[in-house]
Formats: C-alpha cells, structure tokens, sequence
C-alpha cells in the first residue's frame, strides 16, 4: 500500500481580528494520505471551515505551512488550484441556469477542450441527466448539492474538499449525498470531508481528525477513537426503579470508571467484556432482579466526540 | 493560449452567464431595461405639463438627458446585487478556487453590465426619439455624449463592485437602493439647478451624476438653463469626464483589494 502525503498542515494558525467571522486555527495540524476519505469532525465554530478554506487557497493563514500534493498553499496558489476541488457549505452554483449550463461555464473555466461532454458525462454520473435542461432553482436540496459535487469533479482533482456536504438536507438528501461521495472515493479521489454530524464521518471516513477550538484534539480510524475511549459499557435495563442502587452496589467491583444511570438505565464501563457480562447476569439472578434488557456495546462516536471535545463538560 | 488569453477568454465565459440570465430570465431582464422609460414617461407627464418652453421645445429636452444619466446610477443596483449575490451563494469562492485568472471575475461583470446599460440607453434612446426628443449638434457629438454616459457607468460599476463585495447580505442592498433615489433626485435630472434654493442647487451641481447629465445636453445641443452661471455649471464637460476617471481611479483599486482579500 501506498502511504504518499497528499495534504499535510503543521502548525498552522489563523486569528480573526473581530472574532465574530469565524472560528480560528490554533497550531492545527494534519496528514493525509492518498486515496482516503478523512473526516474533520467538530461542533460549529472548531475551525472547520476554516481549515478548508486555507488549504483550498481562499483564505491566508497566519503562520504555520501547508502542501497540497507537494505544492505550498501559500506560495503556489495556482498550483494548488490545478490540483482541487471544493464543495462549499452552501452548493456554490448559478440558480438561474440550468444544471448543464452550469456545468458547461465550469468546465471552460477550467479551461477544458470538451467541456460539453464532460458537463454530460458527469450529469450521468450523479443521475441528473433527466433534470439536465431544467434551471437549478428548480432543484431539490440533494440535486443541488449533487451538481455541485459534479462541478468539483471536473478536472478529477487529486484532491475533493467537502465542507459540510449535507448541513440542512433532509434525510432522503443526505442518503443521496453520501452515495455521491462514496462514488468518488472508489474513484481514488482523496477526499477531506468536514462535518459536525458523526454518523456521517462514521459512515464515509477512513480516519478521523477531531477539532476542538482550532486544534486536532484526537486523531485515528473510527474504530481506533472508539477504543480510545477506553472500555464497552455494559448497559442494564431495569424494571423496577427500586432495583437500581442495588444493582449498582452488585457491578461496583466489574466497573472500569464511572457508573452512569439514567432513569432504570444502569450503565457499567467493563475491561473484560463477557466475564463482566456473565458475571453481571449471575448476580443479578441471585439477587432476584429480573432486568428488562441487559447488553454489551461499544461507546457510540457520539460519546468519544463529547468525552474528546468537551463539549459535555 | 497565454495567460492574457485566457483571461479574456475567461472574463468572455464570466459576461455570457450574464447574458444566458437574460435568455433565462426575460421577464426581470425586459422590466430592468423598461423601468427607466417608465421613469421617463411618469416624470414628463407630471412635471412637463407645469413647466414652460420656449416654443417648439418640450420638457423632453431637458428630461430625455437626465433620463439617461439616472439610468446609469441605477445600474449600480444591479451590479451591487449580483456581485452580493454571487458571494453569499458561494460562486465567488467557487470562481475563487478555480484555475482562472481572478481578474476574470471582476472583468466578466464588467462586460456583463457594460453591455446591460447599452441595451438600456438603446431603449431609452428609441423612447425618447419617440416623444420628439432630438440631438441637434451631429451624430460625432451625440456619440460623444453617450460615451460621457458610459464613462459614468464604468466609474459605478467600481461602487457598486465595491458595495457588493463589502456588504454582508441582502437587506444591506436595500438600503443602499434607497440611498440612490435622493442621489438621483438631488441633480439636474429633472429641473435645473437654477430653480432650486442656492445651497441645494449647489449640491446639486457638484453631484458628478449632474455634470453628466449637464453635458451630454451641451453635446446633444438640448436646453439646460442651470449650466451658465457657475463654474461647475460652465466647466460640465471636463467634469463630466474627471469626475468618473476620479471616482473609477478610488473604487477600482478599492474593489481589487476587497476581492483579493474576501474574508481574510
């Protein structure tokens, strides 16, 4: 496998005179390799977006370096912009022409030959043929953003930045939106997705960078930040609220941290998890207690995101 | 293709999604070129009627020439709404991050609009020829005059890129649009400045939209009993030409910069 660096960020920093236009950069660092989907995850006002914006040449950052495939961003602008894709929070296309036509204008500006066929090609790709002749005001929230993944792929950048890809959509959007990506990355189009849902880094990223206040704060695959967390929990669900500080005494010695208990709900943080699990069913027998549910599970993304980011805190 | 090819070929690409607008849109684009003759209409059948001319003259002598110099401050609208327009949607960002030239961009609008106001002062011209207005000095002279009017133009479209790029949305344009009616008001439009009190009178000579409108009557060889007794008033020529180059020469840069340095 291949490990070649196609975007890397050491150090880079970025204050807002005023304050109030958006979330700076302190020492944000990043590295990513080639042919992956990386997920920048954080709450609003991280600096998502605005890591984006100065690796995609629109913003100037303070101080810190950037390449993007080699190219500094700072330097080497117009290489870089050779080199990219940007979707944008909002889908950045002309509501008043049609798909096509705003396919079309991209690809001259892109100073491509036959940008009538590739503006064809790619309403194939992202099933917008049929809606092809139709002016973009007409479109849904998901076609929209679909033509506007279109319009990045023009030149099949080496690298797609998707900023937000599904804030604002509803459900059925956000489906047709992450099919679209995922398209793209089978592609071998590597890709820098920012999002403030986990659901969506966990479903298309490969990694994960978590930012909180303009730093990455943890970093790894989905998988690897889920153990980071540490242990499974071991939830309890009881019947008789007057069972719980029974059941809580009974798992105090299998519990690795801090037991949580929500309503009857007992939740027990466990290293070994089906000794704990046996031993929890076993006590619980002999003390009578008969639970509603008992189950083992990973911490959800959720959890290691507000635990990370301190968002509960 | 070099790098100066491209770069008209990409303002020319930047224009025609203007004029694929119009095609799109023509209803708003018909009205956005009637309005002024609606303005011309309105304004000669209420003030016409009151004033008095020497004979085998019309208020439309006077007004016509005002007329088109309104037109071309109210341009500036229309150029201050697409350019916000386009960066609150994200096309700016996305023009912004593509390999073309940036100076395409401001180039593109600038056709796009140039164009726009041709069209504008076609319809005007057609109106007015209607109403029995003429130009009386030759055609080398009237053309002169229509290219005082464009100057004009050029010189807002830089304001109005100014504005578009500065202000953050929508709401911030409409105070603007209602700012331009007392800067159009206050001129030699629709009366001459010798009519009104001195000191407003004096204002309004020196808005640059006055000097215009004062001399292109002068090349057309209509009527404008308010250009003799002021220096502003006898020098309207030269201030019609300085005042855009001056006004051009602060808000070109000015919008350069804004656009170079969009939310940094």
């Amino acid at each position: 496998m291949t490990t070649e660096t196609v975007i890397e960020a050491v150090g880079v920093r970025k204050n807002y005179k005023g304050g109030t236009e958006g979330a700076g950069l302190n020492g944000f660092d990043l590295e990513v390799t080639a042919g992956t989907v990386t997920g920048l995850l954080g709450p609003n006002g991280a600096g998502k977006t605005t890591a984006v914006r100065i690796l995609s040449t629109l913003l100037e950052m303070d101080s810190g370096t950037a390449t993007i495939a080699g190219y500094d961003v700072g330097r080497q602008g117009a290489e870089v912009r050779r080199r990219i894709g940007l979707v944008g929070q909002y889908a950045a296309v002309d509501e008043i022409l049609t798909g096509r036509q705003n396919l079309v204008m991209f690809g001259r500006l892109n100073h491509l030959k036959n940008h009538q066929s590739r503006a064809d090609e790619l309403l194939e790709r992202f099933s917008l043929t049929e809606a092809a002749g139709q002016a973009v005001s007409k479109y849904s929230g998901g076609m929209r953003r679909r033509l506007d993944l279109a319009a990045s792929l023009i030149v099949a950048p080496r690298v797609l930045f998707v900023d937000e890809p599904t804030t604002g959509l509803d459900p059925a959007g956000r489906i047709e939106v992450w099919s679209a990506v995922r398209q793209l990355v089978d592609g071998g189009t590597t890709v820098l997705l920012t999002t403030q849902y986990l659901e969506e880094a966990d479903q298309l990223a490969n990694r994960i960078s978590m930012l909180r206040a303009g730093k990455v704060v943890a970093e790894g695959t989905p998988d690897e930040l889920k153990t980071q967390l540490g242990s499974d929990r071991l939830e309890i669900l009881l019947a008789d609220p007057a069972d719980v500080p029974r059941v809580v005494e009974l798992a105090g010695p299998l519990a690795d941290g801090e037991i949580q208990v929500v309503d009857v709900r007992v939740s027990v943080p466990v290293k070994d998890r089906t000794k704990a699990l046996v031993v929890m069913v076993n006590s619980l027998h002999e003390a009578r207690i008969e639970p509603e549910d008992i189950t083992l599970r990973r911490p959800t993304l959720d959890e290691v995101f507000l635990h990370l980011t301190g968002a509960a805190a | 293709m070099n790098g100066l090819g491209w770069a008209l070929a990409d303002s020319w690409t930047i224009a025609r999604r203007t004029l694929t607008h119009w095609r799109m849109q023509p209803g708003l684009v018909l009205f956005q070129w009637f309005f002024p003759v609606l303005m011309l209409l309105m304004f000669g059948g209420l003030l016409g009627g009151a004033m008095e001319f020497p004979e085998g003259s019309s208020y439309y002598e006077l007004l016509v020439p005002g007329i088109f110099a309104l037109a071309m401050l109210f341009g500036l609208e229309g150029t201050m709404t697409a350019v916000t327009t386009d960066v609150s949607k994200g096309v700016t960002d996305r023009f912004r991050s593509l390999p073309m030239s940036s100076t395409a961009v401001v180039l593109g609008r600038c056709i796009a609009d140039m164009l726009d106001s041709v069209v504008t002062l076609l319809v005007l011209v057609a109106t007015g020829l209607a109403l029995g207005w003429r130009w009386h000095e030759g055609l080398p002279s009237a053309l002169a005059a229509f290219g005082l009017l464009l100057l004009l133009r050029f010189a807002l479209l830089w304001i109005g890129i100014f504005i578009g790029l500065t202000v953050k949305n929508a709401q911030s344009v409409t105070m603007v649009q209602v700012l331009v009616w007392p800067i159009g008001f206050l001129s030699s439009t629709f009366v001459a400045t010798s009519t009104m009190p001195t000191w407003l009178g004096t204002i309004a000579q020196w808005n640059p939209l006055s000097a215009t409108a004062t001399a292109s009557r002068q090349l057309f060889g209509n009527p404008d009993p308010s250009s003799t007794t002021t220096w502003i008033g006898t020098h309207a020529e030269l201030a019609a030409v300085i005042a855009p180059l001056l006004l051009t020469a602060i808000f070109l840069p000015l919008s350069a910069h804004r656009f170079r340095t969009l939310s940094r």
